[in-house]
């Protein structure tokens, strides 16, 4: 047995091509594939990571709190709606309840003159007592919430509100939706200005431009803008669109246009590469039978184009939806309760919201930003699969 | 006797209405450029002319808003370039060996997988970035530093340029990807017939030759993220801090844009303008960087003859 190890050691010594250097060098070989696999591996770790985070804390978000407690109407309690409830339930229920009983009395005068035990929206504080969180309850507090879970009329209902209504100033009232409704405001502004423009460039620098000088600087600067930081773009809609132009703060029009101008690179750029994919047989083939230029590419490159044209759009249109650092110079970062009613009234957007109430003091908004954050990578995520899928599916294959 | 050329009037009026459409489309990119320009070269012009060009860049004290106030930029410079250099302290070994594993090792699948990974990460709005790093990645630091019995503020330095890092692998890692992938693989196949072994061929062949393409990539990681907002908005002091240490607050060009113009200064004062003064640094430094970086690839590409770049 010994004899054979021997044998192998002198193999390998006979052996000229023999380097006595090969197992640290194999060893070395196997360390930095692991090496970079760990790099990739980092990534994926932290996307993990992240997403339990988020995810953890934006959950209990999608539930609210709810306690059923006696209310009285009267001329009485309607004229101070916070009579309206015992004494000792008074700081477990949201004021925006008592906000907003005299309308609803208003709306149901059935209810005049009656005490009802009715489901109403609980404080934020009895919230995140409830989720186990920080809260502000003192002792006696606790204990008549306590009293009332056991009863039964303390319960965590679907938060209705967070998807019904808009920005508050009392946490457990306000809601995402009005700033869900601004981002497509924007964001169609933002594409009917920045997808003609940009598709209309690309076949211009594709299809007609000359190979000069002037086409070289234009193709230059569209790579520069693409990588100009987008707050820059926000200073640009400031002194443009706002001082100069005179156009509402804070509207859906001039965040949209301002981010039409940062989104604008990005579909040129991949419009250009899906025209380009375009054979140029196709095109021989359509000028050999007469057509002109505009009618070649109108009516065959650009409908064969148009599967990649898209990819690239959904994608910067994604990446405008997500983004914030320009709306913060046209006041897009903004109070607003209501959704906006039309192009030119103040507007919010989802990521200027998370924005907002991340700056917020209360605990309740933690747990707000993390489900507003959810909703809007579902979103953006599931535009960015929209778009894998379109090039997946229409991609072809030229020989 | 046919003729085959078009004689039609109105066809050959359309068809040169429709090319000045498009040039006119492509116009508003060149307006687009020269907007931004003047409109923060104006601005800037003006708050010179109020305050001393040469103390905001060799000035080491920000004090805007109070009684004498003082534009001196430099520790806003070095917040900006410490966050930066954290933040390629992360992305770049961790990007480039990404690239390297899923240019050289990685098999179809694994490549399936990583490249949505990749995808993923880079589509995470920044907005959501800042959170993480203000709600989740800063006490994190601040536990760990305090468990080595040193004290960090809950805006430190050290958290943003982690998730910053984080941020700008997708953008390292892709071009990278495509850098290296086009290297030819006649280069490949001649180092491992001379006896290499594959990390040895990577090394000393393959990354060297991707070397102007890794540059460019780094290049524009940089200029993202000198350039990026929300995070350090969110994440980061605004308090112009002079210090070598990543666990204290500093605040970063952007930061200190986004707070001179949502303050509640009139338009037109010192304090405002120096939003603008600061946003011209930033567009002259990031185009700088831009155009090197597109020289680099540019290089690499006439090296390689490479299309797919």
């Amino acid at each position: 047995m010994k004899n054979k190890v021997n044998n192998k050691k002198q193999n390998k010594l006979d052996n000229p091509f023999y380097d006595p250097s090969l197992t640290k060098r194999h060893l070395l070989d196997k360390f930095f594939k692991s090496l970079s696999l760990s790099a990739l591996i980092f990534s994926l770790v932290f996307l993990i990571i992240f997403f339990t985070d988020i995810i953890n804390k934006g959950i209990p978000s999608f539930k609210q709190a709810y306690v059923q407690v006696p209310i009285t109407y009267s001329a009485e309690t309607v004229a101070d709606s916070i009579y309206a409830v015992e004494e000792k339930y008074e700081t477990l229920v949201s004021r925006a309840w008592f906000r907003d009983m005299p309308a609803y009395v208003e709306a149901n005068p059935t209810v005049m003159n009656k005490t009802i035990n009715e489901w109403v929206l609980a404080d934020d504080e009895v919230d995140q007592y409830l989720k186990g969180h920080n809260n502000t309850l003192n002792d006696d507090e606790i204990a008549t919430l306590k009293e009332l879970q056991a009863l039964g009329q303390v319960e965590q209902k679907f938060n209705v509100v967070f998807f019904t209504t808009g920005d508050s100033k009392i946490p457990e009232n306000s809601g995402f939706y009005s700033s869900v409704i601004g981002s497509i405001m924007t964001i169609l502004v933002c594409m009917a200005v920045a997808f003609p423009i940009g598709v209309m460039t690309a076949i211009y620098l594709e299809e007609f431009a000359k190979d000069n000088k002037i086409s070289h600087i234009i193709e230059i600067n569209i790579n520069n803008l693409a990588a100009v930081p987008s707050i820059l773009f926000g200073l640009l809609g400031l002194s443009v669109f706002i001082n100069f132009f005179g156009m509402p703060r804070s509207s859906a029009l001039v965040g949209g246009l301002t981010l039409a101008l940062m989104t604008l690179p990005v579909i040129i750029v991949s419009s250009r590469t899906a025209l380009r994919s375009v054979p140029a047989s196709i095109r021989q083939a359509a000028f050999s039978l007469g057509l002109t230029k505009w009618q070649v590419v109108k009516d065959h490159v650009l409908p064969i184009g148009l599967p990649g044209i898209l990819t690239g759009s959904i994608i910067g249109m994604a990446r405008a939806m997500g983004e914030t650092a320009p709306l913060i110079f046209v006041g897009m970062v903004v109070f607003s309760p209501d959704a906006p009613s039309d192009f030119l009234s103040a507007a919010t957007v989802m990521p200027a919201q998370i924005y907002t109430w991340a700056g917020m003091p209360e605990g309740a908004y933690v747990e707000k930003v993390s489900g507003a954050i959810m909703v809007l990578l579902g979103v953006l995520l599931s535009m960015n699969a929209i778009a894998i899928y379109f090039r997946k599916k229409y991609e072809v294959k030229w020989q | 006797m046919e003729t085959f050329t078009n004689n039609n009037k109105s066809t050959k009026i359309k068809e040169s209405l429709i090319v000045y459409i498009l040039i006119a489309a492509t116009a508003v990119t060149i307006f687009t450029t020269f907007g931004i320009l003047f409109s923060i070269l104006f601005e800037a012009i003006e708050f010179f002319k109020m305050e001393s060009f040469w103390y905001f860049i060799t000035g080491t004290e920000w004090s805007p808003g109070v009684e004498g106030a003082k534009y001196g930029a430099v520790p806003i410079f070095t917040g900006t370039f410490m966050i930066t250099a954290i933040a390629l302290l992360v992305a770049v070994p961790i990007g480039v060996y990404s690239a390297i594993y899923l240019s050289e090792y990685a098999s179809n699948a694994t490549r399936n997988i990583a490249k949505p990974m990749l995808e993923t990460l880079s589509g995470i709005p920044t907005v959501v970035y800042g959170f993480f790093a203000a709600i989740t990645v800063a006490p994190v630091v601040v536990d760990i530093a305090s468990y080595f019995g040193m004290e960090a503020s809950f805006n430190n330095a050290l958290a943003c340029g982690i998730v910053m890092g984080i941020m700008i692998i997708p953008i390292i890692a892709s071009l990278s990807d495509d850098v290296i992938t086009s290297v030819p693989d006649s280069m490949r196949k001649g180092s491992l017939a001379l006896g290499m072994t594959k990390s040895e061929t990577i090394k000393f062949i393959v990354v060297p030759a991707a070397m102007p393409g890794i540059i460019s990539s780094v290049l524009l990681g940089i200029s993202r993220a000198i350039g990026e907002t929300m995070i350090v908005v969110m994440a980061a002091g605004v308090r112009a801090n002079l210090s070598a240490n990543p666990l204290e607050d500093m605040t970063t060009v952007t930061v200190r844009i986004v707070d001179a113009l949502t303050g509640d200064h009139a338009f037109g004062t010192p304090e405002t303008l120096s939003a603008f003064a600061l946003g011209l640094v930033l567009f002259v430094v990031t185009l700088i960087l831009n155009i090197v970086s597109v020289y680099t690839i540019r290089v690499f590409k006439e090296k390689y003859k490479s299309s797919n770049l």
